[in-house]
């Protein structure tokens, strides 16, 4: 097969591509879009192998069939709340296999260059695949750890960290320098392995300075990074598939954590040098002096309520996937719809540790999608409903963030509960959330606690609702 | 320590200080209960009921007076005939009485308890403060006289309250303004608008006009600037500017309407007439005026409190005794507002009065035998800050971005300046690079700009789909392992291995989850 046909394949794998990720538009095309991606890849995967000089087959083959059986037996045993480790555990594997190929590019000596701005730019480009890879690499597995709980979510703030941060780039630009161009060849090698180490290093530090409920635009940023590491490996075997997938998925990656970003009220910069509310010292005094008390509410209580309820809107937060309530959530759902009561779901675009991750579980306990809306769908229909229901959820209903200019978080779009008839908290305790800001919702006239893990709450209130 | 429940002795008084409910609550508080026998007789709660509960029945007001620790009632304490004794000397030495008591009105109640060394907590004098809320039983009885003046209204009108279109003809919905919209006022305004009525308000203060239109009522505004807002959330009088363009108003207004419900009280002065007879003749024949402040003199000119009567034609409402009129559940509203009290006042299942706490300072009126009312006065709450707009939420379909909006000059310098920049670096770029990497370049760069584009059309419910998605295609990076595979050395080959491992793991697992989740997305 000629090279031509081997191009051309390409192109139709990168049309395919982006009809995968355009399908994701909505959810009737989504698995369509899925299975142009199948096909996208199925057709780079058996062309590239066509190529003329094509080898190493008896190698390749069983080690690729090995990891699509990994693969395979991951994606269908992982729970539905495990999503964000697996996103987290995937991106770590496109950053290793970025450094990896970047590394055998380097020795690959069967490379030759016309000019030597050709090798030049090459060597740049493998030195920032490899820089990225790395960075993607480690700042994953970190993810992964503390998403996962091996890791604790508390960021970790070292003095000085910005200074140290700054130094390992500057250092890496340093040994990149050395790297590029150098002669004879083999001097290369030390610069190369140093800054891989370098970006190991930087790419952990990075993200154990961040913390739990930021983990939404880390996970991003890493999806962006590793579509970079990709985009960067094309280059430098100058294959345009890989720079269009990697071009892709780094802009997806980009455009989520910018999203995420917007939707805590937050610069992006901010995220990424990390450790908010403990930067500040302590949990921010609250400006009122008077808060008030909270009141309590039953099981009995709150069931009592939901029957006598027209609408209701259910908030869930990362206390719900924690708790794995999503599955009484919806029953108790189904039991008020067909008792006439109109039931819905308000999704903050941070709810969770990964964008979209509430849908997701929610749609695994069966709630039906045209039922789940997002926060601007959503958030004029507070003041007709009877009752909000917040389970495991603290900022993203913070009252402070419209009302309270001293707040840390003011400004922050919220889901605003606290206008419909009554708010029912679903809480383990009177914490504050992550960003240790005082919720004043809490305290409001119309707010109701109801204490206890979420799961066995839901499942009382339900049983109570029944009766 | 045992809580006496008696039954109470003013004429028609329907209600209770317990419920079947709050007997099992303070029972788990650790209080004993005894229940005077038929005193939930009219609040629909038998003596069996209550002692289903766990509460004791005592036979007679004397022996459960004589037995009680604590009395709790509604009423305050008054002449027993049967008995031939004050109730306030029923109450043992020492012991806690818990009732309405309006110390303001009865100085000559609070000197008898003390001299029998009681400790008296009325419940009308609780802090209007928001952590008192939930024991607050002006609000519990207010809300109940809202409702049951627009039942009076409708009973003595002779009309649907709603609109109608009927094979007969139409039928007008009829007009109903509420002075006044504190708790009763709101209440009323509540229950008109659910039975169909056409529903305005007026109040002195202009905050609540948010509230008003939330019940579903119109709010009438004076072109006036004057608030209204006295302490603790109660009105206070106004100017006599203000009162004629009110007065104004309502005259206008009672042409127009057929039922006028007044709720319009200022702490310890007589209730201001806002109803005058002049009005009250301007009234279309039928018409029904309710006074909820009748026990304070009423707002309506002509009204006989606690009666009934009909003037030029139109029917004035004067009951005193609302919330009694609907017994069961101002029964069970107030033995809640005491289980909240009595909660916050039981410390390890003893009752202690801690005057420290600014609730139970208020609401002591007499503390061992000693008259402390009134207590002093709360610091006057900060002004409210004045909020600045909340950020509106941008309905911003899919580019929407928050902050400030730019100066479309500066925007463009903005814009300018990256464009040079960027229109530099191509220039750079563009001298030194073969073409070949230029080629790769504009594929990049079109790359780029075209997942710009879809990503933003992606739907925010399927962003994990989308990072998993991601994931498996990013596993195309699979193809730089195979190219290298064929390398000479042998440590390349080893490293191609292994990453043409990681990128299959990727690949079949990214887009198997990323089935799995797609699939359990469904309609209803």
């Amino acid at each position: 097969m000629n090279a031509g046909i081997v191009t051309v394949s390409y192109i139709a794998a990168s049309v395919l591509f982006i009809l995968s990720l355009g399908g994701l538009s909505n959810q009737e095309s989504a698995r369509r879009g899925n299975l142009y991606g199948v096909i996208g890849m199925a057709i780079a995967i058996l062309f590239t192998l066509f190529t003329p000089k094509m080898g190493g087959l008896e190698l390749l083959v069983p080690v690729m069939l090995v990891g699509a059986a990994i693969g395979a037996v991951v994606a269908a045993r992982v729970q539905m709340t495990a999503m964000p480790q697996l996103v987290a555990g995937f991106h770590s594997f496109v950053g290793l296999a970025a450094v990896l190929v970047g590394i055998a590019n380097y020795l690959d000596t069967s490379i030759v260059y016309a000019t030597r701005v050709e090798r030049v730019i090459h060597e740049a480009e493998i030195f920032i695949g490899v820089f990225i890879g790395g960075l993607t690499f480690t700042g994953s597995i970190i993810a992964f750890g503390k998403l996962q709980g091996i890791i604790g979510s508390k960021p970790l703030a070292i003095p000085g960290r910005h200074g140290i941060n700054f130094s390992m780039i500057l250092f890496s630009i340093y040994l990149g320098g050395l790297f590029v161009g150098a002669t004879p060849e083999h001097s290369q090698l030390m610069p190369l392995m140093v800054m891989t180490l370098v970006s190991f290093v930087l790419g952990a530090h990075l993200v154990m300075a961040i913390g739990g409920a930021d983990m939404p635009v880390v996970v991003s940023m890493l999806n962006s990074y590793s579509g970079w590491a990709a985009a960067a490996t094309g280059f430098m075997l100058s294959n345009d598939v890989l720079i269009v997938v990697g071009s892709l998925v780094g802009s997806s990656g980009a455009i989520l954590s910018y999203i995420m970003c917007r939707a805590m009220a937050r610069s992006f910069i901010s995220v990424i040098l990390g450790g908010f509310g403990v930067e500040a010292g302590t949990v921010v005094a609250s400006s009122s002096a008077e808060q008030g008390t909270v009141t309590p509410i039953t099981n009995d209580e709150t069931a009592a309520l939901l029957r006598e309820s027209k609408s209701v809107i259910i908030i869930p937060g990362y206390g719900m996937a924690v708790a794995q309530a999503q599955h009484p959530v919806y029953e108790m759902t189904k039991f008020l719809r067909d008792r006439g009561c109109n039931v819905r779901f308000a999704i903050h675009p941070v709810a969770g540790r990964l964008p979209g991750h509430m849908n997701v579980l929610l749609a695994e306990a069966k709630v039906p999608y045209d039922i789940v809306l997002e926060m601007d769908e959503i958030n004029e229909d507070f003041p007709s409903t009877d009752v909000a229901i917040v389970l495991g959820a603290n900022d993203i209903v913070n009252p402070g963030a419209q009302d309270d200019p001293s707040s840390p978080i003011y400004g922050m779009p919220v889901l605003e509960c606290w206008k419909a008839g009554t708010v029912i908290v679903s809480k383990r305790s009177m914490a504050s959330g992550y960003s240790g800001v005082d919720n004043p919702l809490f305290y409001k006239d119309n707010t109701r606690m109801l204490f206890g893990d979420a799961k066995k709450t839901v499942e009382a209130v339900l049983a109570a609702v029944k009766q | 320590m045992k809580i006496g429940i008696p039954k109470e002795i003013y004429p028609e008084e329907k209600r209770v200080a317990a419920s079947p409910d709050s007997v099992k609550q303070l029972l788990k508080m650790g209080y004993q209960v005894v229940v005077e026998s038929n005193a939930g007789m009219n609040a629909q709660f038998s003596d069996a009921s209550y002692q289903a509960a766990g509460a004791e029945i005592a036979a007679d007001a004397k022996s459960l007076w004589e037995t009680a620790d604590m009395v709790v009632k509604v009423r305050p304490p008054m002449q027993n005939q049967a008995l031939g004794q004050h109730e306030a000397d029923l109450l043992g030495e020492g012991r806690t009485l818990i009732s309405f008591l309006w110390p303001a009105q009865n100085k000559d109640l609070l000197a008898r308890l003390a001299a029998r060394k009681a400790t008296a907590l009325s419940m009308d004098a609780v802090p209007r403060i928001s952590r008192a809320q939930k024991l607050d039983a002006l609000s519990s009885m207010a809300n109940i006289a809202g409702y049951r003046a627009i039942l009076e209204a409708a009973h003595h009108f002779g009309r649907f309250f709603t609109g109608q279109i009927t094979a007969a003809g139409r039928v007008p919905p009829a007009k109903i303004l509420v002075i006044g919209a504190g708790v009763a006022g709101l209440s009323a305004i509540g229950t008109a608008v659910s039975m169909g009525a056409v529903v305005r308000a007026f109040d002195t203060r202009p905050e609540v006009a948010d509230q008003v239109k939330s019940m579903g009522a119109e709010f009438l505004m004076l072109d006036f600037e004057e608030d209204g807002t006295g302490e603790g959330g109660y009105a206070k009088t106004m100017s006599p500017e203000f009162i004629k363009a009110e007065m104004a108003l309502f005259a206008e207004q009672a042409k127009e309407v057929d039922i006028i419900v007044t709720t319009a009280l200022i702490p310890g002065v007589r209730a201001p007439i806002l109803i005058t007879e002049e009005m009250v003749k301007s009234m279309k024949q039928g018409s029904v005026v309710v006074d909820l402040a009748a026990e304070q003199g009423g707002n309506c000119e002509g009204l006989e409190p606690g009666q009934v009567v009909v003037k030029h034609g139109v029917t004035l409402i004067g009951y005193t005794d609302l919330p009694s009129r609907l017994p069961t559940q101002a029964s069970n509203l107030y033995a809640q507002n005491i289980c909240h009290l009595l909660k916050d006042m039981t410390k390890d299942g003893v009752f202690t009065v801690n005057l420290e706490d600014v609730v139970q300072r208020g609401t002591t009126v007499v503390h061992q035998g000693e008259v402390i009312w009134p207590a002093p006065k709360l610091p006057a709450p900060p002004p409210q800050k004045k909020a600045p707009p909340p950020p509106v939420s941008h309905g911003h379909g899919k580019h929407g971005s928050s902050g400030p909006p730019e100066d479309p000059k500066e925007k463009l310098q903005k814009i300018m300046t990256y464009m040079g920049v960027g229109g530099a670096a191509l220039y750079l770029i563009g001298l030194a690079a073969p073409p070949a990497f230029l080629a790769h370049l504009t594929v990049f760069v079109l790359s780029c700009f075209i997942g710009y584009m879809i990503i933003w059309n992606v739907t925010p419910a399927l962003h994990t789909p989308l990072m998993s998605v991601t994931n498996a295609i990013s596993g195309i990076i699979v193809i730089g392992a195979m190219v290298q595979i064929t390398a000479p050395s042998g440590i390349v080959v080893a490293l191609s291995a292994i990453a043409a491992l990681l990128a299959a793991i990727n690949i079949a697992g990214g887009f198997l989850v990323t089935q799995r989740m797609l699939k359990m997305f469904r309609k209803e």
